[in-house]
């Protein structure tokens, strides 16, 4: 099944939609958003002598520190009057980042979440369980409204309590499952414990998202749940979930190319890789009102799986996330980056904090434990001032980060120290 | 009336005390009393010495977190009810006791007791008057 008509375009006119309304796009934000005016008048870009799809890398490139120094609603394209919704990222002011969308925003996400639900396979007569987060994290919303745009009954759960996720996916018959991959086998765990056989469930189909998984997992989470599951791809800062998502030949993930250009390109040199090469995905909104973003570098490292796919869409497939060209981390769904977590140590201790990151998957649920080496600002002669100043610095770290975390107070000079960024993290994952 | 007492700050792996020991020993510093408080992770050393301020730099050199706090020794005589005296005078006026550790002095007739009150002055000006003892930091350096 095929949810619409553009997801078999030709390639040409493929082409033709991209290019007509990439300019759309581009006259738009020069117009409406001062930041882009003013890169493209650095980077001498007349739009007017704008040719073909290739023209694109004449563009400056949107980077997520453009999105933060412009934070909170610098780089919407519409007065807020036009915004009917609002999702942000956690961190404080300098490290958040807000994204907007219009009445139509919405419609179209909705639209690409119900190619994506089609695509794996999932029909209007399916029960589809969101157990993804509702609020500012856009992978609720973003689902919800896509599954409700297909038609399908929707029950919109959340995420966390697993026994609760068990007793309605039984009693509601759910046959879609929505959440992050591990947590999927979370829920494979509970059942087990609780002597759940998943075979008695009416669940098909699960569609996971939001963090890094691989072959392995997926094999075990179709085994234990048997299910259909695939991968879908999005950031909120290009729309959410919908930008990208497999279908059910389980073999990368067709990119929404009539909404998205996308392109593959070295991190270094910023030069497109050779095509079938892992490169660092940039991609372009062709359609978003609000918050267009030109040239976002995702940071994601992915490469293009260049054969036609036997499902017969013609969007091109990108294979699964690999890896990332920053340091940030994905815990439980969650985008971290030890930056965050830096600015509050220095908050607490008063000082540069030496610190490190250790993350684990136990039972299927990541674990973030920071070590931090104790200074004299939060070192105390009495346990009690002692616990709670790991108390408050754990606080701190779960109200800012959105995600729990395990706080380990060490000696000083006990840490290694390492050289440039991304080395402060020891990720024991095995995917 | 106070007494300096360091505190360090201890992981809970082996060797730790051993190696502050050490340190304390290669420096002439006399240990006069001690106690740890711990958890499943890390420990709280605090120690009263013979020269404190000697002391605190050669942990700080070895790369320890000390920090000092000021403690008070009260003097009472070895025998039952020597301790029970002093926490029954001190609840009375609602002070409280954040940590507190003990040792017998040399000649064995009387107990030193070290304090850290929730309200040190209170705690000072109150025991004087019921007529404790309270050592001289001199008094417990020396020991």
């Amino acid at each position: 099944m095929v949810w619409d008509k553009h997801e078999q375009m030709a390639t040409g006119a493929l082409a033709d939609l991209q290019l007509e309304r990439l300019r759309f796009t581009l006259h738009r934000v020069a117009r409406q958003v001062p930041f882009y005016r003013n890169t493209f008048k650095q980077a001498g870009v007349d739009l007017e002598s704008f040719a073909g799809l290739n023209d694109i890398r004449r563009l400056p490139f949107t980077t997520k520190q453009d999105l933060r120094n412009n934070y909170p609603y610098g780089m919407f394209a519409v007065p807020l009057r036009d915004v009917v919704r609002i999702h942000s990222s956690s961190g404080t002011t300098g490290m958040a980042t807000v994204v907007g969308y219009t009445q139509n925003d919405i419609v179209t996400w909705s639209n690409l979440i119900a190619r994506i639900l089609t695509m794996a396979g999932v029909g209007p007569n399916d029960v589809v369980q969101i157990a993804f987060g509702y609020g500012l994290f856009t992978g609720g919303f973003g689902l919800h409204y896509g599954a409700e745009r297909l038609g399908a009954s929707v029950i919109p759960i959340s995420s966390g309590n697993t026994r609760r996720q068990i007793q309605i996916m039984q009693d509601f018959k759910t046959t879609a499952l929505v959440c992050t991959p591990s947590y999927a086998l979370k829920i494979a765990d509970v059942m087990m414990d609780l002597g759940i056989n998943p075979n008695g469930l009416s669940l098909r189909y699960g569609l996971f998202g939001a963090e890094p998984w691989s072959e392995k997992m997926r094999r075990e989470i179709s085994e234990r749940l048997g299910i259909i599951a695939t991968d879908n791809y999005g950031l909120s800062e290009v729309m959410g979930p919908g930008v990208a998502g497999e279908c059910q030949e389980c073999n990368g993930l067709h990119v929404n190319e009539d909404h998205f250009l996308i392109e593959i390109l070295d991190p270094q040199s910023l030069e497109p890789v050779e095509p079938g090469e892992i490169g660092e995905l940039v991609i372009t909104t062709l359609t978003k009102e609000a918050f267009p973003v030109i040239r976002y570098r995702t940071r994601d490292l992915t490469r293009l799986l260049p054969e036609p796919c036997p499902c017969g869409r013609t969007f091109r497939r990108i294979e699964r996330i690999t890896g990332r060209t920053d340091d940030m981390l994905i815990i439980k769904g969650v985008n971290v980056f030890p930056t965050q977590i830096e600015s509050i140590l220095f908050d607490i201790e008063g000082t540069q904090p030496h610190y490190n990151l250790v993350i684990e998957r136990e039972n299927n649920e990541d674990k973030l434990t920071v070590m931090i080496e104790v200074v004299e600002s939060i070192f105390f002669d009495e346990m009690k001032k002692q616990r709670t100043m790991v108390d408050l610095i754990k606080k701190r770290l779960a109200s800012e980060l959105g995600v729990g975390v395990r706080v380990k107070l060490v000696e000083e000079r006990s840490l290694e120290r390492f050289n440039g960024k991304g080395a402060r993290v020891i990720d024991k994952r095995q995917l | 009336m106070r007494v300096e007492q360091i505190a360090v700050f201890l992981e809970n792996k082996s060797g730790r005390l051993a190696e502050i020991t050490a340190i304390l020993a290669e420096n002439n510093i006399n240990i006069r009393a001690l106690s740890v408080a711990d958890t499943a992770d890390f420990g709280i050393l605090r120690l009263i010495v013979d020269k404190v301020n000697e002391a605190e730099r050669a942990l700080k050199e070895k790369g320890f977190t000390v920090g000092k706090t000021s403690v008070i020794a009260v003097e009472v005589p070895d025998r039952t009810g020597g301790l029970a005296a002093v926490l029954d005078c001190i609840q009375k006026i609602g002070i409280n006791v954040e940590y507190m550790y003990a040792f017998v002095n040399k000649t064995g007739e009387n107990a030193v007791l070290i304090f850290r009150f929730d309200d040190m002055s209170r705690a000072i000006d109150l025991l004087q008057q019921e007529g404790f003892t309270i050592l001289q930091s001199s008094q417990v350096y020396n020991l």
